[in-house]
């Protein structure tokens, strides 16, 4: 729920609205505000499950201290939603926990590819 | 690399205070903020402050920010924003990551002002969506414009608790109660004053025994607790609640300054480590200074004026004031920082914070016999 009328600090200004996607859903948000307002402000607010135990977890300090509300944005594991502003088109999943990184799912074979390919030690 | 006479580290009220007085006084200035826009938590006090005319009481916090970054931008203050400081690469030089990006700032000064964090308490459910911090619902509501629910019960009746659950009203909100483990109200009563006009209850004696709830929080179980913090069996009341807020005090943010080698002292009442400096806020480590809630956690006016005091003190060693002129200017902030350390809420910070700088004096003395 957005507080659109406030007491000391009046209408909320004319938004510049986008659209997202969280988990395979499209959402609309006020562009550049953290993602983890716009899920918040459409009353979402399980954004991730922990690696051992599959809890669920939420904001918990908004200010980008405590990583309890990072999920996968395009892709990147781990990202402080607190914080990060939303863009049109942006990709945002519900984190299973660590994460991965699509593109590099084995760092370690794709470094050793590298230096098969003769790369920077020759 | 980035060269510059004094790098701050943080841009909260303290850092910004620390700024536009090292910058008023002649100095280069860099402030260096790992967020997005500079302010720190100012921007979400939309209460009017305390104290005098000179401590801009009566304007609301983000007013006072509004009229700070003006100040900044007038005195040409480089402003390094999505800047992380992660290690000190020698010593004077902050390896940063800018925007994604590692620079290096060489300053000849260093006004470390890196504020505090939210404390928690812990018990069955915590972890549960909708447990979250009361600065984090302040800055959903004051900052962002989003409630982050509907139904709110309130851990904590200091001023965070209070001013919080305020402003989460005025949000529209539906506060259903405050619980405080001490026998008394924590804050101040003008604050708690409003809480009960409102018809709120605030339940001294009282904590929270368990949230419940599957997925996110659904309710929470309060109990009362006698005089030695026990819970007492058979009082227990459920609320019926979305969200749970904690304004159980905060922690200095001190990393960086361990990293940078300050000596440090535990003081519990200004919230447990903090670094010890002396009466011109300069830390063990020579031309490195300290202000606002990382050296105690206090209130934002009383950070501006440590601020103040930092960027005076820097300002003056690398030349930029008669030292006469600084003595006058100090002497004021020292005489305002007392004033809003006094009354039977401030005395106690003023004493810790005269511990603090008499600890420095004692460490000094020690080296001074070992030399």
């Amino acid at each position: 729920m957005r507080v659109e009328d406030h007491a000391i600090l009046g209408k909320m200004p004319e938004p510049q609205w986008v659209e997202f996607e969280f988990d395979g859903q499209t959402l609309q948000a006020i562009e550049g505000e953290p993602i983890a307002a716009a899920l918040l402000a459409h009353g979402i607010n399980i954004f991730r499950k922990t690696p051992k135990t599959g809890q669920p977890r939420g904001i918990f300090c908004a200010i980008g201290r405590c990583n309890d509300c990072v999920m996968t944005v395009n892709g990147v594991p781990n990202v402080r939603t607190c914080v990060e502003p939303v863009k049109a088109g942006m990709k945002v999943q519900s984190q299973i926990g660590n994460g991965q990184f699509p593109e590099l799912a084995h760092p370690g074979e794709e470094a050793a590819k590298q230096d098969n390919q003769g790369g920077c030690r020759g | 690399m980035i060269n510059t006479e004094i790098a701050i580290v943080g841009g909260g009220p303290a850092g910004l205070a620390a700024a536009i007085e090292a910058a008023s006084a002649g100095a280069q200035v860099t402030v260096i903020d790992e967020n997005s826009r500079p302010g720190g938590q100012l921007f979400k006090q939309i209460h009017k402050f305390f104290g005098s005319k000179a401590h801009l009481a009566g304007v609301r916090g983000f007013e006072i920010g509004n009229r700070m970054l003006r100040q900044i931008q007038d005195l040409r203050v480089n402003v390094c924003l999505d800047s992380v400081v992660y290690a000190l690469a020698d010593g004077n030089t902050l390896a940063v990551v800018k925007q994604g990006q590692t620079v290096e700032v060489r300053a000849e000064k260093m006004i470390v002002a890196t504020g505090a964090s939210e404390n928690v308490i812990n018990f069955p459910g915590w972890t549960l969506p909708g447990v979250i911090g009361a600065g984090a619902a302040q800055t959903m509501i004051n900052v962002h414009r989003v409630l982050p629910g509907k139904r709110v019960l309130m851990i904590g009746s200091g001023n965070v608790g209070l001013i919080v659950s305020y402003q989460l009203m005025q949000a529209g909100a539906d506060v259903v109660a405050l619980v405080e483990a001490l026998p008394k109200i924590n804050g101040y009563g003008v604050h708690a004053a409003k809480i009960r006009r409102a018809g709120v209850p605030i339940l001294v004696s009282h904590t929270v025994r368990e949230v419940q709830g599957k997925e996110n929080v659904a309710g929470a179980v309060v109990v009362r607790l006698d005089e030695r913090f026990r819970h007492v069996p058979g009082s227990e009341q459920f609320f019926a609640v979305d969200t749970v807020c904690m304004a159980v005090g905060l922690s200095p943010l001190s990393e960086l300054c361990r990293l940078l080698g300050c000596q440090f002292t535990y003081l519990p009442e200004m919230g447990g480590f903090v670094p010890l400096h002396d009466a011109n806020m300069e830390t063990s480590v020579p031309g490195l200074y300290v202000a606002g809630d990382l050296t105690g956690v206090e209130e934002a006016s009383t950070a501006m004026e440590e601020g103040r005091l930092a960027g005076v003190s820097a300002a003056v060693a690398l030349g930029y004031l008669d030292s006469a002129q600084a003595e006058v200017r100090k002497e004021e902030i020292r005489i305002r920082l007392e004033n809003l350390r006094s009354g039977p809420f401030g005395e106690g910070r003023n004493t810790a914070k005269q511990v603090i700088i008499q600890r420095y004096q004692g460490i000094c003395s020690q080296a001074g016999k070992e030399a």
